[in-house]
């Protein structure tokens, strides 16, 4: 086990990674690291104007309505965000498993995995493109706030600002990590893992995907929850 | 070969351990949905919904550690390297706690000592219609304003 294995090992006498993990991991951890001081700050400083202002609109009033609802319907909060939370779950899930596979050096499971998890990517970023328009055509966009503050105050355009930029960016990363698994699927349909010996750049991959899933637990609870 | 540095410890972990982890994103992300529609009947500024927004809060970092430690799978990794992630994180804790007092602080400022705006914060608006009802004319929204 682990740590049996770390008390016996001097992992600092040179000739092996003191942090047992390969330069490319170890450089994939840093910059996760970094992003999440850029999506940290972005967030803090959403809530640094939400504590600065006297009123903000109600995230269920606001976010209350999903791909063909009839207009007779009542108002559906919390609907629509959740089925995008899962969405990212289940395809964070189905990347442990193309990781996994890996490890196990099974190519066709890897495939498998992959592609789920691309088709995930793809769903969650089509559900955020039918949201982002549904706004739009409501009036909402940078610069313009068609809300009202839960106290029926009027409300600036912060909300919108805020909300289109941080998900906007959310949405970039999950853009840039459906063209990774992409490249990451072509590569191993091409045997390049397989002629490498290892399936180590999918880990890495895996990681960044999992850094996607993990942002949408912060922004979700912060847009849509609180 | 630079891999070959690398010692291959056998995770010999739970083989239900993914899944074990997928239930309990799950089981929090549906708790979290539940406490967020009890909320909708929570009168703004209660104490009862700070303390709902509280309890989400945690449970989302509780996510946040799931997510992290098994399937990014720090929780597997050593010592050294968790230490190297999780400490500078640790900023995070001065530059919440900085900031939002900050926030808070200057409403209060602006509230005690700019009357004009405080006034302009809270005059009431009616509401505007800008879901699904397509019926709504701008003419309307005019009239009600001069009945006012």
């Amino acid at each position: 086990m682990s740590t049996a294995t770390t008390a016996t090992t001097k992992w600092w006498n040179g000739g092996k990674s003191p942090f047992n993990v390969e330069y490319g991991k170890l450089m994939m951890w840093y910059f996760l690291m970094s992003d999440a001081f850029t999506f940290g700050a972005f967030l803090i400083s959403y809530g640094t104007i939400r504590f600065s202002t006297n009123g903000w609109p109600d995230p269920n009033v606001v976010f209350q309505s999903y791909p063909l609802k009839s207009a007779t319907s009542g108002p559906a909060p919390l609907v629509f965000v959740s089925i995008m939370t899962f969405i990212l779950i289940i395809s964070s899930v189905t990347m442990v498993q193309a990781v996994k596979a890996g490890h196990e050096m099974k190519k066709n499971k890897v495939v498998m995995n992959l592609i789920w998890t691309i088709i995930g990517g793809a769903a969650f970023l089509s559900c955020q493109a039918w949201e982002w328009n549904h706004l739009h055509h409501e009036g909402a966009w940078w610069g313009h706030n068609p809300f009202l503050n839960s106290d029926l105050t009027q409300s600036s355009t912060n909300f919108t600002n805020y909300f289109f930029t941080i998900t906007g960016f959310h949405g970039f990363h999950v853009f840039s990590g459906v063209i990774i698994n992409i490249v990451m699927l072509i590569m191993t349909l091409n045997n390049s893992f397989e002629k490498r010996g290892h399936y180590l750049m999918i880990e890495k991959a895996g990681l960044y995907w999992h850094f996607v899933d993990l942002v949408w637990v912060f922004v979700f609870t912060c847009f849509y929850l609180i | 070969m630079e891999q070959s540095e690398v010692i291959h410890i056998e995770h010999h972990q739970n083989k239900n351990e993914v899944r074990n982890v997928t239930i309990v994103l799950s089981v929090l992300t549906i708790v979290e949905l539940i406490l967020g529609f009890l909320m909708m009947d929570m009168a703004h500024g209660s104490t009862a919904r700070l303390a709902t927004k509280i309890t989400i809060i945690v449970l989302m970092l509780a996510k946040a550690y799931y997510i992290v430690g098994y399937f990014m799978h720090l929780k597997h990794e050593i010592r050294n390297l968790i230490m190297t992630i999780v400490v500078p994180l640790l900023l995070f804790v001065w530059f919440i706690t900085a900031f939002l007092y900050e926030g808070n602080s200057f409403r209060n400022l602006r509230n005690t000592y700019d009357p004009h705006f405080k006034e302009q914060q809270f005059i009431k608006k009616q509401p505007t219609e800008h879901s699904n009802k397509q019926e709504h004319k701008e003419g309307d929204h005019e009239e009600k304003k001069v009945m006012e």
